[in-house]
């Protein structure tokens, strides 16, 4: 890591620390896992439905946090770029600066309660593919948080577009497969759902998570296709590798359009 | 004001610089080559592009056409241009959670920068107590004056400043005029903006007026007067803007 990016990140991360935002977010989780686990009867029944959970909020989240931190930041951004700092590595800087602390808030939220209520050894390789599917939808929604607020020319209208996008992959998706399948139940229909699970971060992140938790009812119709071809070890991983295709691809377009914007 | 080290003269090339926003022409075809040790004041009506033209030089704009040369490299590709130049922006804002002493190291750290700081901005202003509260708890008159000290901060050899004294009191704004005469004294190029024509007059050696995107005079304030047969700046830039064609003369000529 070069020296400018080091700078850029420690304060940044020290700025977000300061804010309300992220100890609000880690506060989140580590309320709704501590309830999950005191209500749900412990980690093997709490996980799917911290599963649900994290996979409604991470997004909507690490979206809105970015796009508006985005805007926010954009003169300061200005100011940065008038000194001698290229500006991928700002990029890099913005994109670590968002998904690091979300990242550690979520961590610690979500692991905290779960490691001290006691994680045996059938439930501590589920615990942690939850906290990873939630790790890499922050890497995933950080870099489409701020494709959008990159490709979008005011605040408001980024934050529109950034709560369609949540929208859009986290609620309308399944729902619009689900009537496209049942409009074409006539043909075979397994290699397109595959693809159109491949399409949606947060369906492969659900498969992921759900896969290691054995809970074939909250897999959707899509993620249950998904298990039939890959099988769960294989599957994990092909979800797993189609994530971190989800964070480069948007990463390097982002990267791109920031590098050829006005300030 | 000596110092050890003597000051390399930077120059500044802008080469048919164009830019467009949507179906607005900001900038038409701009050429500039501003002098060292001399204060170029960009003028025009709003809107007439002297902050984009400004945030070209920068780099921050990313003009459709033309180019910038700092000391022969493009401001455009080469960000290690920029350590050529100290900015003041018009409006910072700056993160409300950082103080701007926490500011100052980070872009200290940015910069990699080494030498002996110029603070000078910072005592004349009395900014010392100021330097360890939050920003969100500064006014915006504070807020200017640091930013203003950031921009001298570095040494650069070239100055970029933005409407520089248009938040500033009278007093903080003398304190900065006469931080701008010193620097010019010891070689700097200054580049800068302003709406308050008696300042510029006071301050500037050279003139570029901007309208409609394209430079309408390009040439020294006294040459400006002498031209026009205008007694003040005001007076000048008004018989200007009733020509249509720029008039025939340059820096070159005047000199």
């Amino acid at each position: 890591m070069s020296a400018t990016l080091r700078a850029i990140l420690a304060h940044t991360i020290r700025n977000q620390l300061r804010g309300r935002a992220v100890p609000g977010y880690a506060a989140f989780f580590f309320a709704a896992t501590t309830g999950l686990l005191q209500f749900g009867g412990g980690p093997t029944r709490t996980l799917p439905s911290l599963a649900s959970v994290i996979l409604l909020v991470v997004p909507l989240v690490t979206l809105v946090i970015g796009t508006v931190g985005f805007y926010d930041g954009r003169e300061f951004t200005e100011l940065l770029l008038s000194h001698p700092v290229s500006r991928t590595r700002l990029f890099m800087a913005h994109y670590l600066g968002l998904v690091l602390p979300l990242g550690a808030a979520f961590a610690v939220g979500t692991g905290l309660p779960l490691v001290t209520a006691g994680l045996d050894s059938a439930t501590w390789a589920p615990a942690l593919l939850t906290v990873a599917g939630g790790l890499l939808l922050t890497g995933v929604f950080g870099a489409l948080a701020i494709l959008v607020a990159t490709s979008v020319g005011t605040a408001a209208r980024g934050l529109a577009t950034a709560l369609l996008v949540w929208l859009g992959l986290t609620v309308l998706y399944d729902g619009v497969v689900l009537m496209g399948a049942q409009a074409f139940s006539a043909y075979p229909l397994e290699r397109p759902l595959l693809a159109a699970m491949l399409l949606n971060p947060v369906d492969l992140a659900r498969v992921m998570v759900l896969m290691a938790l054995d809970a074939p009812a909250l897999l959707g119709y899509t993620g249950a296709v998904f298990q039939d071809f890959f099988g769960t070890a294989a599957g994990a991983l092909v979800a797993a590798g189609s994530l971190a295709l989800w964070i480069g691809v948007p990463v390097a377009l982002a990267a791109r359009r920031f590098r050829r914007m006005d300030f | 004001m000596t110092r050890a080290t003597p000051l390399p003269s930077p120059t500044l090339r802008v080469a048919d610089i164009r830019k467009r926003y949507g179906a607005l022409d900001v900038l038409r075809g701009v050429d500039l080559s501003p002098a060292a040790g001399r204060v170029t004041a960009v003028l025009g009506p709003n809107g007439a592009g002297k902050t984009t033209l400004l945030k070209t030089i920068l780099g921050l704009v990313r003009p459709d056409h033309g180019e910038v040369l700092i000391d022969g490299a493009a401001a455009g590709t080469d960000a290690s241009v920029r350590h050529a130049i100290g900015y003041m922006p018009q409006l910072p804002r700056f993160p409300g959670n950082l103080t701007p002493r926490e500011l100052t190291s980070m872009l200290d750290d940015l910069r990699a920068f080494r030498g002996v700081p110029d603070e000078e901005l910072v005592e004349a202003f009395g900014l010392a107590p100021e330097y360890d509260k939050p920003i969100r708890a500064l006014s915006g008159g504070t807020r200017q004056k640091v930013n203003a000290a950031l921009a001298f901060r570095y040494r650069a050899p070239i100055l970029v400043l933005d409407e520089p004294t248009a938040s500033l009191d009278p007093v903080a704004a003398r304190v900065l005029k006469e931080k701008v005469r010193r620097e010019r004294a010891e070689g700097r190029m200054v580049l800068l903006t302003s709406h308050d024509l008696g300042q510029v007059q006071a301050l500037a050696d050279d003139i570029v007026l901007l309208l409609d995107g394209r430079v309408a005079f390009r040439g020294s304030l006294t040459g400006l007067l002498t031209t026009t047969g205008q007694a003040d700046l005001e007076g000048a830039i008004a018989t200007l803007m009733q020509h249509d064609a720029p008039l025939p003369f340059d820096r070159e000529e005047v000199a």
